[in-house]
């Protein structure tokens, strides 16, 4: 649990944070969405203080983070940036062991780690352990980063623009990836993002922040459904409100009983998906599968509408 | 048609021209006065120096019509070697049994055709890529070379030689005192520089000052600034005995290991704040993120990442520092400058090279050497 109390960060005049309190559940995905000069990632700089905060505090898992010396607090934090900011002198299994190695683990430990996460990356450790980040390609590099903030099990990742560099079918690769390394790990996960788009696919919570302020802090689906202020409704796009809607929600969560006639979607597929192959096919209900492809159920093109039609 | 070289068709032009209106030997009855010209032919047997014009007109050939590599720096390599024996073979056929007066130098021609040899061959080698290992070799080789065939005794007649053999003591005690007085004062500036190169990356307010001032001592001429540190330095040892007893005096070493300190701070102190703002502030940022403290990024961070930067400004100040000991010698600072200057006030040119010549063998060999040491830090594509 991060607690977040009354933080405002102040350069002389301007003010960049202002007066922010917000909760974050351990275990989930919060991505701090807004536009540049929003002042979030000076927010999540001041988690793990990389800039330290003018007034109020920060508490993870009830302990102020300023009752220890930065250095040691920050080594108990994952953290990622854009651009990853890799060694470029060393190599990818010393960047990876950057962390391990200032905790003091053993090189037996700290090999085994290197090469674990390695594999978790799908990154080969015999032919990738030895190389330097610049023969790795952008993807690779983004896994690196990631594998690096990783590398002494943190609880607490905090990533700041971490697909900025990507280009979107990577990108796409690499957000996928960290949903399954989030709920492999279970650790909990601070984005900073400009994009919509990656905070509806990856938050559990997405935080809105504009001019130092946190405009709204809840469930994706809310801030389509109860815009909390006029400016969460313009950055969300009133274009495809419904369509992001339905793309926060699987087949398995509104599937009824009994099959239909219709094409087989599995239960994770979200209903854009499903809506995408029913107008394709020119189907009226989808037949929802299991992981195994056993039938648990079935989705009216009907009930998909409805859905989507929250949004207005 | 075959493209010309171009840097192939100077050098031959120069050479050609050198050989056509300068001497390749000079006779001097003694060490002092002006030399007569020799021709080879009227010294060497004909078949000697029809083989040697046909290894520089083969040499001319190659350098304007020849790319390969290789081939080019045999031909230069065969030139300078075939060049050197027969200016030594026409010295020992000249000097009667005995003569320690007469003095056969290498004259103009010889100078300018072995400079242009030299270029071809260091063209060659450049375009042939070796690594910073292979390079170092090369040098080491190639000085190993120059030692035996000058310890070999077949070229003593020659009268730079002639010179060395007065001197032979004295020049290696000098070879000492210049390596000293470079090394050293560069020693010092380093422990200086780099931290103070550390500071002004930090505290960018106060890099424009340092810089300055820095800029500032690098324009005054290096006689002046010797001249400058003339007088406190006496005044110093006056005051106090005790610095004096240490070396300290207005002449002579203390100030001219001051003068070449001050001139060796600018260079490092530059490139160390060059090196550490080049880079990135993505790495620096993940390194305080990931928990280094200020000390350890800029350990195993900023300076690794830093460092081949500041080996060059490291080699810039060695081949500079190596050049200035040279004007050192005029205030009994030592060094190869002294038979420099000892040669100008006696007019035997021979001495004067016999200072010169290994002043810029040693900067082109400190060069290379210091140029490979970057190069072998440098893990990271520029």
């Amino acid at each position: 649990m991060i607690t977040i109390e009354r933080i405002c960060k102040r350069y002389d005049l301007t003010t960049v944070v202002d007066d922010v309190s917000m909760l974050i559940e351990p275990r989930t995905i919060t991505v701090i969405v807004g536009t540049s000069g929003s002042g979030k990632s000076t927010l999540l700089r001041m988690i793990n203080r990389l800039v330290e905060p003018t007034s109020g505090r920060v508490l993870i898992d009830g302990k102020d983070t300023r009752k220890e010396p930065a250095h040691l607090l920050r080594r108990r934090i994952g953290y990622a940036i854009q651009g990853l900011g890799l060694f470029p002198h060393r190599t990818v299994a010393d960047n990876i062991a950057t962390v391990p190695r200032l905790l003091g683990w053993d090189d037996a430990r700290v090999r085994a780690r290197v090469n674990e996460l390695l594999e978790v990356f799908q990154l080969d450790p015999a032919a990738y352990a030895a190389k330097f980040p610049h023969e790795l390609s952008g993807g690779q590099q983004q896994r690196v980063g990631v594998a690096r903030a990783l590398a002494a099990g943190p609880n607490v990742l905090l990533m700041d623009e971490p697909f900025g560099a990507l280009d979107p079918i990577i990108r796409s690769k690499a957000q996928d990836d960290l949903l399954d390394i989030q709920r492999r790990f279970g650790t909990t996960v601070i984005v900073v993002t400009h994009d919509m788009d990656e905070a509806f696919r990856l938050g559990d919570r997405v935080a809105v922040m504009s001019q130092g302020r946190l405009l709204q802090h809840d469930r994706p689906e809310a801030l389509i459904t109860k815009p909390a202020d006029p400016f969460v409704s313009q950055l969300i796009g009133s274009g495809d409100k419904s369509l992001k809607l339905l793309s926060l929600t699987t087949a398995g969560e509104i599937a009824e009983p009994g099959s239909a006639d219709g094409p087989a979607v599995t239960s994770s597929t979200s209903l854009r998906d499903v809506l995408a192959e029913l107008v394709w096919r020119g189907a009226s209900a989808a037949t929802v599968v299991g992981p195994d492809g056993v039938a648990i159920g079935h989705i009216k093109l009907a009930s998909i509408l409805a859905h989507g039609r929250q949004a207005s | 048609m075959q493209r010309i070289d171009r840097l192939g068709a100077l050098l031959s032009l120069v050479a050609a021209c050198a050989l056509a209106l300068a001497p390749l030997v000079v006779l001097k009855a003694n060490r002092i006065v002006p030399g007569q010209p020799q021709a080879l032919l009227d010294v060497l047997p004909a078949w000697t120096v029809l083989l040697l014009y046909g290894v520089l007109a083969t040499a001319a050939t190659v350098a304007l019509r020849v790319q390969a590599p290789r081939v080019r720096l045999v031909v230069a390599l065969t030139g300078m070697i075939t060049l050197a024996l027969a200016v030594a073979t026409a010295a020992n056929d000249l000097t009667p049994e005995g003569n320690r007066v007469l003095r056969v130098a290498p004259g103009a021609g010889f100078w300018i055709v072995m400079i242009a040899l030299g270029l071809l061959a260091t063209d060659a080698l450049t375009r042939l890529k070796p690594g910073p290992l292979l390079r170092v070799v090369i040098l080491v080789v190639v000085l190993a070379a120059l030692l035996a065939a000058l310890g070999s005794g077949f070229f003593d007649d020659l009268s730079i030689m002639r010179e060395y053999a007065v001197n032979a003591t004295r020049f290696a005690r000098e070879a000492r005192q210049h390596l000293m007085l470079a090394l050293g004062s560069l020693a010092a500036a380093v422990m200086v520089a780099l931290p103070l190169g550390v500071f002004c990356h930090r505290q960018p307010r106060l890099k424009a000052a340092v810089l300055g001032t820095l800029n500032f001592v690098q324009t005054i001429p290096s006689i002046a600034l010797f001249g400058i540190l003339m007088a406190p330095l006496a005044a110093l040892a006056a005051a106090w005995p005790a610095l004096a007893s240490i070396g300290v005096s207005g002449i002579g070493t203390a100030p001219a290991a001051i003068a070449l300190f001050l001139y060796s701070l600018l260079p490092i102190v530059g490139n160390t704040v060059v090196g550490l703002a080049r880079v990135s502030p993505a790495t620096v940022d993940a390194a305080h993120g990931m928990g280094l403290t200020d000390w350890q990024t800029l350990r195993q961070v900023e300076l690794p990442l830093a460092l081949p930067t500041i080996l060059t400004g490291i080699r810039i100040v060695l081949v500079q520092n190596i050049g200035l000991v040279t004007i050192a010698a005029l205030i009994g600072g030592g060094g190869f400058g002294t038979f420099v200057f000892q040669g100008i006030g006696q007019t035997a040119i021979d001495l004067v090279l016999l200072g010169a010549i290994p002043v810029v063998v040693l900067a082109f060999s400190a060069s290379v050497v210091l140029d490979a040491i970057a190069d072998l830090t440098r893990r990271v594509p520029r």
